[in-house]
C-alpha cells in the first residue's frame, strides 16, 4: 500500500467517521465496471481493448562485462565498498535534436547520485573515466544465438547506441545498447507472436537506497551484458502474456549460455487499452505475477479514462483550468504528519491547493487499495522527492482527513462546492516543483492516461516510476564503431542452435511429463540432460523428469545460492547404469553430489552405506522381519505388515533391485 | 554539392543509394537477404567503410545493412533532421560583471556532426544559455570564436591570436576572460599564454571537458559553471586551468597556468598541480583559496602583451641508449633550441655528449628538464650532470619540461642572445620555476596500501 496510516485519536476518527472516502471508492470502483482477474474472460479483455507487448531482459553467462575487463557476475552488499563517486545528470539533445520527457522530469528532481564502487567489479570504465573497449564478443555470439531463435533479421553492422537514462542508474547516463535483429516471432499455443527486436547492452547499477534528493546505487552489475527480448503489443489477455513470458524465458534458457538466479531474468511489460496509452509497468521479477499486474492496470487505465470524461463535462475549457495555492500556517494539521521528521534541518512550507471542479475524483478508484489522489502522491515522491506521506487531500482516507481542517482551508482558498483540496508540506527549496508536480498530474487528468513507466508492486498494482521516456532518448555512441556481422558468423550460429520451445514442449507431451514440471524443467534446460541420459540408457524420460522436478528442484529450494553445474546429472546416470544399480539410487546420491559436486562417485556409494545384495538375499529377510511384527504391531492388518517390511527392505533393495518389482515379491510372500 | 545529399557514403554504397535513387534522410524500407528493415538513411561517417548503409529505426536505434545482401530500396518519406541547440537570449543585468568566452575549439554544448562522428561545438552565448543556464546567474556572457581546431592542433599561431585577443578584451575593460579549450595541450596553452600575457588585471581561466558535453555526465557543464565563476568573482589575476578536482561532481581545482600537467588520458580529474598545490578550489557557491601568494584582480585596463614564438624549438624525452643523431639531426635541420626531458635529476648517456658540445657550439640553446615531473634538476650531485654542464646544457631547476618547452620557444622567439635567452628562461615570470617544492606538492598515492584505502572510502577521489 502507498499510505502511511497516521494514528490518530480514536474519539476523531468517530466524529468524522461519515465514510465518504470509501463510499466514492466503492462507487466509482462499480462505475469504472472493476472485475477481478478470475470474473473476467477473454471478452471482458477485448471488450476492454486490452494490449500488452513485453520487454524480456536476460543476463548473458559470460566471463566478462560488456565493455570493459572487469569480471561479470561477482557481487557485493551495498555497505560494501571501496570507494564512492558523486555524479549529476544533465540533459543533452537527441540525435534529431529533441529533449526527451524523462530526461526533463529526472533533471527537475536534482538528484544527488552517489555510485559505491567495490575494486573487484569496477574500474574506470564504470565510473565513466574511461572510454568502452572493444565490446564481448562471446556476449555478441550469445545475442545472435537468441536473435536467430527469435527468427529476426539480424543487422548487417551493430551500431552501439546510447539510450539516456537520467536516473542516474548509469554513470555515463546512457546505456550502451545495440540492436542484433528486427521483427522476428514466437509461436504460443494460439498464435504467433511478433518480435520488435532483439538488443545487447550492459545493465545498469543496482539501487542501495533513494531518499530525498539522495540515490545511492552499486556498481557491481553495472556492464554486465544483457540482451533485451521486445515483442510487439499482440498479447490480448493476461493469460497471454504470461504464456509470452515464459516461453522467451525458457527460449533464452536454452542456449544454457544465460545467468539464473536473482535479477538475471527481469521483465517489463507494455499495457495499454482502447482510448488509453502505452504505459510500461517495470521491474517484474516473476513470471507470474504478470497477470495480476496486467489486469490492475488494464483497469486503471479504464478508470483514468472515466474520471477524463468526467472532468470534460465538469469544465467548459480545459486549457483554462489552473489550481490556486496559498501558504497557510501548520496549525490546521494536527498531529502534525510523521514525515515532517524526514525535513529535520530545513525550512518548512505548508502548502493549501485548490483544485477546481475536482470534487470526488481524488476518491476515484484506480487500482485496487489506491485512489487518483495516491497518483498525486506518487509523482510527488519521485518528482519532487517529497517522501510519503506527502499530501492529505479533501477526500482522503478518514484517518488522514482526521487531522486536516478542510472547512478552513476552503474558506482560506476560497473554494467552490465543486472543488477539491489538498495539503502538502515540503523543504522550500521543492516548493515550486510541487506545486508543478501537482499541476501538471491533474492536467494530465482530463487527456486520460500519461504514458508513464510505473513499478510493480508485489500485491499486483503498480506506482509512478518517471515518464515513459520515447525514442528522442536515442544517441549514437560516439565512442566506438560500428562492427559488421557477416554471413561466417550467423552460419557458425546457425549451425549450433538448440531445439525451440515449441519442440521441446511437443517432446514433453510425447514422454507423457506431467504439466506441473514443465516449467522447472525447461526454466532449467534439463530436457537436453534428459536426452543425454536416455540415449545410453534405457531409463524412461517420465521418471528423470519426475526425479528432477522432485528431488533435485527440492534440493535446490533448499539452497538457492548453489551453482550446481547440470553436467553431473549425466555422469551419475553414468556411472548408476554402468554398475547396473537400479536407478532409484540416485535419489540417495544426489544430495551428496549436490553438495560434493566432485566427488567420486565410488565413494558416494560408501557414504550412503549401499551394500551390494541379490534379490534372495533381501527377500530372505522376510521371515524374521514378520515375527518381528508380530510382536510390536499393534494393527495386525495385512497392509500394514506389507508397508512395514518394504519400509525395512526398501534401504537395502535401492540401487539393488528396483522398488515396484520388490513391492510384488513382498506382497507375494507376506499374506 | 551533387554529394551533400549521399554524406559520407562512398564506393560500393553509394552506387547503391544512387542505383535505387534514395538520399540521406529517406525514410526507405530495405528489402535484403536477411530480412526486410524500415527506416531513415542516416549520413555514414566518412572513416567508416563503403559496405554499409545506416538506418535509424522507428525506436531510435541506428543500425547498418550490409550493402551484399540489399535486393531493393524503395523511398516512402524524407526526414531531415535539424540540430537545433535551444537557443535563448542570454539575459544581462548591470549587477554581473561581463565576461567574455574565447573558443578554440573545445566542446561544452555539442551536436554531432554525422560526416565525421564528432562532436561540433554549440557556441553563441543564446545556445550556451539554452545548455547551461544556471551562467546567467552569474555574469553577463559575450563570446568570441577565434578557432575552432581540436587542442592537438594547437600551435604558436593560436597562442599568439588569443594572446592579442585577450589584451584587447582587457583593454576594453572586460572583468574576467574564460577560455574554451580541448583538454590534450590546454597546459601548453596555459603556459604559453601566462608567458604572453603578464600582468593581467583579471582571471584567464582556461577550461575543457574530459568527457564530452553530448552525454548526460559530462563534465562540461560544471567545468564551465566553475570557470565562469571563477573568471567574474575570483581575486586571483592570472593564467588558470580550471578543471574538476576529483572525479566527482563536487569542486573545481584552479592550477596554475605554468605548473599544470594532464596527467591521465581520460579521468575527469586529469589535471593536477605538479610540485606545488593548487591556487584554489571552486565550486557553485564558493572559491576557496589554497594559497596566499598570487597576483590580485585590479580595476585598471593595463596588461603586457607579448607575443612571441619560435618554432624551431623541440622538446625531447631522453631514454637509455639514445643515440646522438637525434640531437645532430635536430642542429642540422636548423633548430635554435632543445628542451631534455632527463632521467633522474637530469641525465643522459655519454654518448650523446658530443652531440650537445656540437649543437651548443652551433648556438643551440639546450635545457635539462626532468621526466620524472617532480622534482628538481641538480646536475652537480653526479660526474654525468657535471659533464653536461660544461657542454653547455642548462639546468631548469622545477620547470615541467612542456612548460620549458614553451618558454624557450617564447624566449627565442624575442632574442637570438643566448645570454638573454638564459636570464629569460631561469627568471620566473610566474612559479614555472619555484624557490621550493612544499611536502605537500607531491602526493600520488598507491592504491591497496590500507591507510590509503581508509582514505578513498571516506574522500572522494
Amino acid at each position: 500500500m502507498l499510505f502511511i496510516i497516521i494514528h490518530v485519536n480514536k474519539d476523531d476518527i468517530m466524529d468524522n467517521d461519515n465514510n465518504h472516502f470509501n463510499n466514492i471508492y466503492v462507487q466509482t470502483k462499480k462505475l469504472v465496471g472493476y472485475k477481478t482477474i478470475q470474473q473476467c474472460t477473454p471478452l471482458d479483455y477485448k471488450n476492454l481493448g486490452f494490449k500488452s507487448g513485453l520487454e524480456v531482459h536476460q543476463q548473458l553467462y559470460t566471463d566478462k562485462k560488456l565493455f570493459c575487463r572487469c569480471p561479470a557476475g561477482m557481487y557485493f552488499p551495498g555497505e560494501d565498498y571501496d570507494a564512492e563517486v558523486i555524479r549529476h545528470m544533465r540533459p543533452t539533445l537527441s540525435e534529431l535534436g529533441e529533449y526527451d520527457g524523462t530526461a526533463l522530469m529526472e533533471f527537475k528532481t536534482k538528484k544527488n547520485i552517489t555510485y559505491r564502487i567495490k575494486n573487484p567489479t569496477t574500474c574506470t570504465y564504470e565510473i565513466d573515466d574511461t572510454p568502452p573497449f572493444p565490446i564481448n564478443q562471446q556476449a555478441l555470439d550469445i545475442a545472435l544465438e537468441v536473435a536467430l531463435l527469435l527468427k529476426t533479421n539480424v543487422v548487417g553492422e551493430l551500431h552501439i547506441t546510447r539510450k539516456q537514462y537520467l536516473d542516474g542508474s548509469i554513470p555515463t547516463g546512457f546505456q550502451r545498447t545495440a540492436i542484433v535483429g528486427i521483427e522476428g516471432e514466437i509461436p504460443l499455443a494460439e498464435k504467433k507472436v511478433r518480435i520488435i527486436q532483439l538488443s545487447l547492452e550492459e545493465d545498469a547499477c543496482r539501487e542501495v537506497s533513494d531518499f530525498r534528493h539522495q540515490r545511492i546505487y552499486t556498481t557491481d552489475r553495472l556492464g554486465m551484458p544483457l540482451i533485451e527480448t521486445v515483442t510487439y503489443p499482440d498479447l490480448l489477455t493476461p493469460q497471454e502474456v504470461v504464456e509470452a513470458g515464459n516461453y522467451i524465458r525458457f527460449m533464452n534458457r536454452s542456449t544454457n549460455k544465460v545467468r539464473t538466479g536473482i535479477g538475471a531474468t527481469r521483465q517489463d511489460v507494455n499495457v495499454s487499452i482502447r482510448g488509453g496509452t502505452r504505459v510500461e509497468i517495470k521491474g517484474v521479477a516473476h513470471i507470474k505475477w504478470f497477470a495480476e499486474l496486467v489486469h490492475n492496470e488494464a483497469f486503471r487505465q479504464k478508470s483514468l479514462l472515466h474520471i477524463s470524461s468526467q472532468l470534460k463535462q465538469r469544465i467548459k475549457d480545459i486549457k483554462k483550468w489552473d489550481l490556486t495555492y496559498q501558504l497557510i500556517d501548520p496549525s490546521l494539521i494536527n498531529p502534525l504528519p510523521p514525515s515532517l521528521k524526514y525535513y529535520a534541518d530545513s525550512e518548512i512550507k505548508w502548502v493549501a491547493v485548490n483544485l477546481p471542479h475536482f470534487q470526488d475524483i481524488l476518491a476515484h478508484f484506480t487500482q485496487p487499495g489506491q485512489v487518483f489522489g495516491d497518483e498525486l502522491r506518487g509523482r510527488l515522491k519521485v518528482i519532487a522527492c517529497l517522501e510519503l506521506e506527502n499530501l492529505i487531500h479533501s477526500q482522503d482516507r478518514n484517518e488522514l482527513l482526521a487531522t486536516v481542517d478542510f472547512s478552513k482551508i476552503r474558506q482560506l482558498l476560497k473554494s467552490k462546492s465543486l472543488d477539491a483540496q489538498l495539503l502538502f508540506w515540503c523543504p522550500s527549496q521543492d516548493l515550486s516543483t510541487a506545486v508543478e508536480t501537482i499541476r501538471e498530474r491533474c492536467m494530465l487528468a482530463f487527456h486520460g492516461v500519461p504514458n508513464e513507466t510505473r513499478k510493480a508492486l508485489a500485491d499486483g498494482t503498480t506506482v509512478f516510476e518517471r515518464v515513459l521516456p520515447g525514442p528522442d532518448r536515442m544517441y549514437p555512441d560516439t565512442d566506438s564503431a560500428p562492427l559488421p556481422i557477416d554471413e561466417e558468423r550467423i552460419n557458425k550460429v546457425k549451425n549450433n542452435l538448440p531445439p525451440s520451445i515449441h519442440y521441446r514442449y511437443e517432446q514433453l507431451n510425447k514422454w507423457e511429463i506431467s504439466r506441473h514440471y514443465w516449467i522447472y524443467l525447461l526454466r532449467h534446460n534439463l530436457v537436453p540432460i534428459i536426452e543425454k541420459i536416455i540415449a545410453f540408457t534405457n531409463y524412461s524420460p517420465k521418471f528423470l523428469a519426475g526425479f528432477f522436478a522432485q528431488d533435485l528442484k527440492h534440493l535446490e529450494g533448499r539452497n538457492s545460492s548453489s551453482n550446481f553445474d547440470y553436467i553431473h546429472l549425466i555422469s551419475l546416470f553414468k556411472f548408476i547404469s554402468k554398475h547396473n544399480l537400479s536407478p532409484e539410487i540416485a535419489k540417495i546420491m544426489l544430495p551428496v553430489v549436490f553438495n560434493n559436486p566432485n566427488i567420486e562417485l565410488e565413494s558416494v556409494l560408501t557414504i550412503i552405506g549401499y551394500q551390494k545384495r541379490n534379490i534372495s538375499d533381501i527377500l530372505s529377510y522376510i521371515p524374521d522381519l514378520r515375527k518381528k511384527f508380530k510382536s510390536i504391531a499393534k494393527n495386525k492388518n495385512i497392509n500394514a505388515e506389507r508397508n512395514w517390511i518394504m519400509g525395512n527392505l526398501k534401504l537395502l533393495s535401492i540401487g539393488n533391485y528396483p522398488l515396484d518389482k520388490l513391492s510384488e515379491e513382498v506382497n507375494r510372500r507376506v499374506k | 554539392m551533387m554529394n551533400d545529399i549521399f554524406k559520407g557514403y562512398k564506393g560500393k554504397a553509394l552506387e547503391i543509394l544512387k542505383k535505387y535513387n534514395i538520399r540521406v534522410w529517406s525514410e526507405a524500407t530495405i528489402k535484403t537477404t536477411r530480412g526486410d528493415f524500415k527506416g531513415i538513411v542516416l549520413p555514414r561517417s566518412e572513416n567508416d567503410d563503403d559496405l554499409h548503409i545506416v538506418l535509424k529505426l522507428d525506436n531510435g536505434y541506428n543500425i547498418g545493412i550490409a550493402t551484399n545482401t540489399i535486393k531493393q530500396i524503395k523511398e516512402f518519406g524524407y526526414k531531415e533532421a535539424h540540430y537545433k541547440i535551444p537557443e535563448k537570449e542570454f539575459p544581462t543585468s548591470e549587477d554581473k560583471p561581463n565576461i567574455k568566452l574565447f573558443g578554440t575549439g573545445g566542446t561544452i554544448a555539442s551536436r554531432l556532426d554525422y560526416r565525421t562522428g564528432a562532436v561540433i561545438p554549440a557556441f553563441s552565448p543564446g545556445e550556451l544559455y539554452g545548455a547551461v543556464p544556471e551562467l546567467a546567474d552569474i555574469c553577463n556572457l559575450t563570446t568570441e570564436k577565434l578557432f575552432a581546431v581540436f587542442s592537438e592542433n594547437m600551435g604558436p599561431h593560436q597562442y599568439k591570436t588569443l594572446a592579442v585577443a585577450i589584451g584587447e578584451a582587457i583593454s576594453q575593460g572586460i572583468e574576467g576572460i574564460v577560455i574554451g579549450h580541448g583538454t590534450d595541450t590546454m597546459h601548453h596553452t596555459a603556459s604559453a599564454l601566462s608567458f604572453m600575457v603578464q600582468n593581467t588585471p583579471v582571471p584567464i581561466v582556461m577550461v575543457g571537458s574530459q568527457r564530452s558535453s553530448d552525454r548526460p555526465s559530462s563534465d562540461a557543464a560544471l567545468n564551465l559553471i566553475h570557470a565562469v565563476k571563477t573568471a567574474s568573482e575570483s581575486d586571483i589575476a592570472e593564467v588558470l586551468v580550471c578543471m574538476f578536482g576529483p572525479t566527482s561532481d563536487e569542486y573545481g581545482l584552479l592550477h596554475r597556468g605554468t605548473r599544470v600537467r594532464k596527467m591521465h588520458s581520460s579521468y575527469r580529474s586529469t589535471f593536477r598541480t605538479i610540485g606545488d598545490i593548487p591556487l584554489a578550489m571552486v565550486d557553485r557557491n564558493k572559491i576557496t583559496p589554497l594559497q596566499q601568494n598570487y597576483n590580485h584582480r585590479r580595476k585598471d585596463t593595463q596588461v603586457n602583451i607579448l607575443p612571441y614564438f619560435e618554432q624551431k624549438v623541440s622538446l625531447i624525452y631522453y631514454y637509455p641508449n639514445m643515440q646522438p643523431d637525434i640531437i645532430d639531426s635536430l642542429v642540422d635541420n636548423g633548430y635554435r633550441g632543445i628542451v631534455i626531458a632527463g632521467t633522474g635529476l637530469g641525465h643522459v648517456n655519454k654518448p650523446l655528449y658530443p652531440a650537445i658540445k656540437r649543437a651548443c657550439q652551433k648556438n643551440v640553446a639546450i635545457y635539462m628538464t626532468v621526466q620524472t615531473l617532480w622534482g628538481y634538476t641538480h646536475m652537480f650531485v653526479y660526474d654525468t650532470g657535471r659533464d653536461l654542464m660544461s657542454n653547455g646544457v642548462i639546468p631548469a631547476d622545477n620547470m615541467l619540461p612542456e612548460v620549458a618547452y614553451i618558454k624557450l620557444g617564447w624566449a627565442l622567439g624575442q632574442t637570438e642572445d643566448l645570454d638573454e635567452v638564459k636570464k629569460i628562461m631561469l627568471t620566473p615570470v610566474i612559479d614555472e620555476i619555484t624557490e621550493r617544492e612544499p611536502y605537500n606538492g607531491y602526493l600520488v598515492f598507491q592504491g591497496g596500501v590500507p591507510e590509503i584505502e581508509q582514505f578513498l572510502k571516506k574522500i572522494h577521489k
